[in-house]
């Protein structure tokens, strides 16, 4: 006889699981990945392409240019990028140095950045990435003015997106020599971090300590300030308060390689209404394209890319879609994802250290799954895709350039999506909230 | 985020260059808050229960002398009015509290920016060195001074919005930090307490907390001393009173604070630089207010 | 001996001198409570600054010797590589912060956090150290010949701490621990090179009690 009632949309089995799970264990789930609910996104935007009232640019001979200058505000060395698609922070010790290198390959290649994490830089990537952006973060590992002054640009970490108002977490068993080395952690420890920085708090404070980057690195390099999307609006204006020359903003989905789950979901709001409470604080300062915006957290395809751009940011990055293209979540050595109580497409065991594509690992067994030539090429690859995907879609709406790309150029699918983009539901006039 | 700066001259021979002394001093301060700032003067005043209340109208041709005929018309005595730049002070021979409740009822579109018996609040959007001129602040005299530059958090960038905020009689608050429970404390001082907020300010909500305790009969101390365990967030205080200013740092102190003293003078800031240029700095006692402790200086 | 008057010149300019100079010795007049004094420095120059110094003073020092005659703001030292640099008079928050070595010596007090997330390097206090001192050190060694406030070494790793008067509070995971004569030996070596006066076995260690290096149910009070 089958049961007719369904599962209680309260207690699914999935949430039984999660409450048993602690039940047991007496402490939260740490896991990698980014919010894995589902939240208004890009997803619920389309364009409208050319018709009777816009023409359409060629797809061959008619340019559709993706460059994008970062950082001009106060450094004599801006970021010049041929692409606005940047590699995301992410640390060595969260990742390996295989994975590291590929990324910074591929970035070269393509003539854009890689970004470092916590944990500081390492001469793999360094050497491997042409333009390195260098992460300047509360638990300060690694932190030496010898690797500030190696850098093209610093970023100094307020949060991320998965879990802004949170610290890094690394467990033990990532925690090789070499790690903790570049840490000052004993080995195989697990890292507790600091979610303030140690000598400065608040905007006011943050202006001080730009400017002491800048004296220490000659006033050459960029400072970007990155903040995980809380309350965004007030965020990017204090960051251009402050001084920074570039505002990176990570929505909700934003990933990282360990965090309480419950962090990670319930706390930052998505990037799709994010975007648009960077770029209204920097109009309403009149610092747009003046004071550069990068978005990340769940940038997934070239539509994404110019979607972003076309509620105006000036570039995006990404973290997990980059860890994909070098087979995150591949269907291979399937036997060790179910190890790890898993399968490929649903995997999210970073903190554990044992991926098994060698990618979120520092076993060195792991690691030598992932070649760091063929890794490039594909991230490569996929950089590509990304970038001409986007120049197809600026072009059908007429673009020459992919920054020409506007808010107009969309409608929204859902009354969420409309109320959060301030683009109005398709087929109406109507912004929800605004109109 | 912001700078706040005070200045209490204990020699009355400097009190004819308070302005001079302090001006430089919230200067300064010009890079942690340059959208707006304001300043609390304590000069001239008032004999004993004599008002003197500082209103604020943006509109450059307001008529301040008809507001100050109708009260005097109203109340039956006789009220002037000083016009300042953008603000006005009227002095009148009635309790301030009575010229207050005349103004909110009878002009509810005048922003009250200080009511007391000595306190003047002068405060406007745009830099430093700008505010302070236009309401001659350099060429000011009187006992002491407390001052606030500010970079705007989460309120709006307005006259209003701020600080030195007053809510009661002489009191004026101004706030380097962030409060973390302000919404529901605002709340619940506005329905419980009768307490009435002008802005979405937390620092206001600051104020408006002071006000209560010194209602209920607590000293400015004890005021300072219960809000350690009701405020939530990161703060250094600086509280002017008619007597002189109190200093007070949550239990953290994130947010910077030093003090100088000599024998002329007491003052506090938030960086150092502020205090370099007073007289005989290089003799002071400089030191730093430890968190979660309440400093108080000024006549007994 | 180069003489460089901030009443004359901007920090920027004073940084651009002392951060190309191969060798030689400096002094800074009326630094007025200035930030990045002295920042960035690479070569062993001597810089003496005669007056108050603001926020990161010597920041991110290699190499530097700098001396204070007053006092310092927010960070002096912050994320020192090497060198030395003594403050005459008393240092704000965060003193020497996530330093890698070198020394930093502040004659007066200093405020709360004192050699917060220090990663190596020393430091010694002359007088007493505020709320949170060494606050998540992971090495190096903080040495204080006065008192210190509240919770000492709160989550502690490998550095040492020594305390010659009383201790407020301990902070998470830190305890006191054995002071060997080897310790006392290595302690005396340094009081000397800090210049300071003091009986090294007069002083109490307090080390990490590594409790807290597990994730673990049981610590859950302690996070």
């Amino acid at each position: 006889m089958t049961d007719s009632k369904p599962d209680s949309a309260s207690f699914p089995p999935r949430v039984i699981s999660e409450i048993q799970r602690a039940a047991r264990e007496g402490i939260y789930d740490i896991r990698g990945a980014g919010a894995k609910r589902h939240v208004p996104s890009f997803d619920d935007l389309v364009f409208l392409g050319a018709s009777m009232s816009r023409y359409p640019l060629e797809g061959y001979r008619e340019r559709c240019d993706t460059n994008v200058v970062i950082g001009a505000r106060h450094a004599s060395k801006p970021i010049e990028l041929d692409i606005p698609i940047t590699i995301a922070g992410m640390s060595f010790g969260a990742i390996g140095a295989n994975a590291k290198q590929a990324l910074g390959l591929a970035a070269t290649a393509m003539g854009t950045s890689t970004t470092t994490g916590d944990g500081g830089m390492t001469p793999e990537e360094r050497e491997a990435s042409k333009t390195l952006i260098y992460q300047y973060l509360p638990s300060r590992y690694g932190m030496t003015p010898d690797q500030l002054r190696q850098a093209d640009a610093i970023e100094v970490v307020v949060g991320q997106g998965a879990k802004p108002g949170g610290g890094g977490m690394l467990l033990g068993q990532k925690i090789t020599d070499r790690v903790a080395e570049m840490r000052t952690l004993p080995a195989g420890i697990d890292q507790r971090s600091a979610c303030r920085h140690p000598d400065w708090t608040g905007p006011d404070d943050l202006e001080i300590k730009i400017r002491e980057l800048r004296e220490i690195t000659n006033w050459e390099k960029p400072i970007y300030v990155k903040v995980g999307a809380t309350r965004t609006r007030y965020d990017v204006m204090l960051a251009v308060k402050a001084g920074a020359d570039a505002v990176v903003v990570d929505g909700m989905q934003g990933g990282t390689a360990a965090t309480q789950h419950i962090f990670i979901e319930d706390v930052g709001i998505p990037t799709l209404p994010a975007v648009r409470l960077a770029v209204e604080a920097l109009k309403e300062l009149d610092m747009h394209r003046k004071v550069q915006l990068i978005v990340s957290g769940g940038i997934r395809t070239g539509g994404d890319v110019a979607k972003a751009l076309a509620l105006g940011a000036d570039a995006v990055s990404i973290g997990m879609a980059a860890l994909m293209a070098l087979n995150c979540n591949a269907p291979l050595y399937e036997e060790d994802y179910a190890a790890l109580g898993t399968h490929p497409g649903a995997c999210d065991r970073c903190h554990t250290g044992r991926c098994p594509v060698g990618i979120a690992t520092q076993d060195p067994e792991l690691e030598a799954r992932l070649d760091p030539e063929e890794g490039a090429r594909r991230v490569r690859n996929y950089l590509s895709t990304l970038t001409m995907e986007c120049q197809t879609l600026a072009r059908a709406c007429g673009k020459s350039h992919v920054h020409n790309l506007e808010p107009e150029d969309m409608v929204a699918l859902t009354v969420e999506a409309a109320a959060m983009a301030k683009v109005p539901l398709a087929g109406t006039d109507w912004i929800p909230g605004s109109s | 985020m912001c700078g706040i700066v005070g200045l209490y001259l204990k020699n009355p021979d400097l009190r004819d260059r308070l302005g001079a002394f302090f001006s430089p001093m919230l200067e300064q301060m010009t890079d942690r808050g340059p959208d707006s700032a304001g300043v609390a003067i304590y000069r001239d005043q008032a004999s004993d229960d004599d008002a003197k209340v500082t209103l604020y109208d943006p509109d450059p041709d307001f008529d301040w002398d008809a507001v100050a005929g109708a009260a005097s018309s109203d109340l039956n005595i006789t009220i002037t009015a000083e016009r300042v730049s953008s603000h006005a002070i009227l002095r009148a021979p009635v309790d301030a509290g009575a010229l207050r409740r005349w103004i909110e009822t009878n002009r509810p579109g005048l922003r009250i920016m200080s009511s007391g018996n000595i306190l003047e609040i002068y405060k406007e959007v745009g830099l430093p060195a700008d505010v302070l001129a236009r309401f001659g602040v350099p060429q000011a005299t009187g006992s002491h001074a407390v001052g606030h530059t500010r970079m705007a958090t989460e309120s709006a960038v307005t006259t209003e919005g701020a600080h030195p905020f007053n809510t009661g009689d002489d009191l004026c608050l101004v706030h380097n930090g962030s409060l973390s429970n302000h919404h529901r404390l605002r709340d619940w001082l506005r329905d419980q307490a009768g307490i009435a907020f002008q802005t979405d300010n937390d620092s206001e909500v600051a104020a408006g907390y002071l006000t209560w305790r010194l209602g209920q009969g607590a000293t400015i101390a004890e005021a300072l001393e219960a809000a350690i365990a009701d405020l939530d967030g990161f703060y250094t205080f600086a509280v002017g009173t008619r007597d002189g200013f109190s200093v007070l740092r949550d239990p953290i102190a994130c947010k910077p604070a030093v003090m100088a003293e000599t024998d002329d003078w007491v003052a506090m800031a938030s960086e150092f630089r502020s205090l370099a240029q007073l007289p005989s700095v290089d003799d002071a006692t400089v030191w730093e207010p430890e968190p979660a402790t309440v400093y108080s200086w000024g006549r007994a | 001996m180069t003489v460089i008057d901030l009443a004359q010149t901007d920090v920027r300019e004073l940084n651009r001198t002392l951060q190309m100079a191969e060798s030689g010795s400096f002094e800074v007049r009326h630094p007025g409570g200035a930030h990045a004094l002295a920042a960035g420095l690479t070569r062993p120059v001597d810089v003496t600054i005669d007056g108050h110094a603001g926020y990161y003073c010597a920041g991110m020092n290699q190499e530097g010797i700098v001396t204070v005659s007053g006092n310092v703001g927010t960070g002096v030292a912050e994320n020192m590589m090497s060198g030395t640099v003594r403050v005459r008079g008393d240092a704000s928050q965060s003193a020497g912060a996530t330093a890698h070595g070198g020394l930093l010596v502040i004659e007066g007090n200093t405020s709360a956090r004192c050699g917060i997330s220090l990663k190596g390097g020393d430091i010694v206090v002359g007088g007493s150290v505020g709320h949170m001192a060494a606050f998540m050190a992971q090495a190096g060694r903080l040495v204080v010949l006065g008192d210190a406030g509240a919770d000492l070494g709160d989550s502690l790793y490998e550095a040492q701490i020594y305390v010659r008067g009383t201790v407020a509070s301990l902070g998470a995971d830190c305890e006191e621990k054995e002071m060997t004569a080897s310790h006392q030996e290595e302690l005396a070596a340094l009081l000397e090179q800090a210049g300071a006066i003091a009986d090294a076995a007069a002083f109490r260690r307090y080390e990490s009690g590594r409790n807290l290096y597990h994730f673990n149910i049981d610590n859950a009070g302690s996070y």
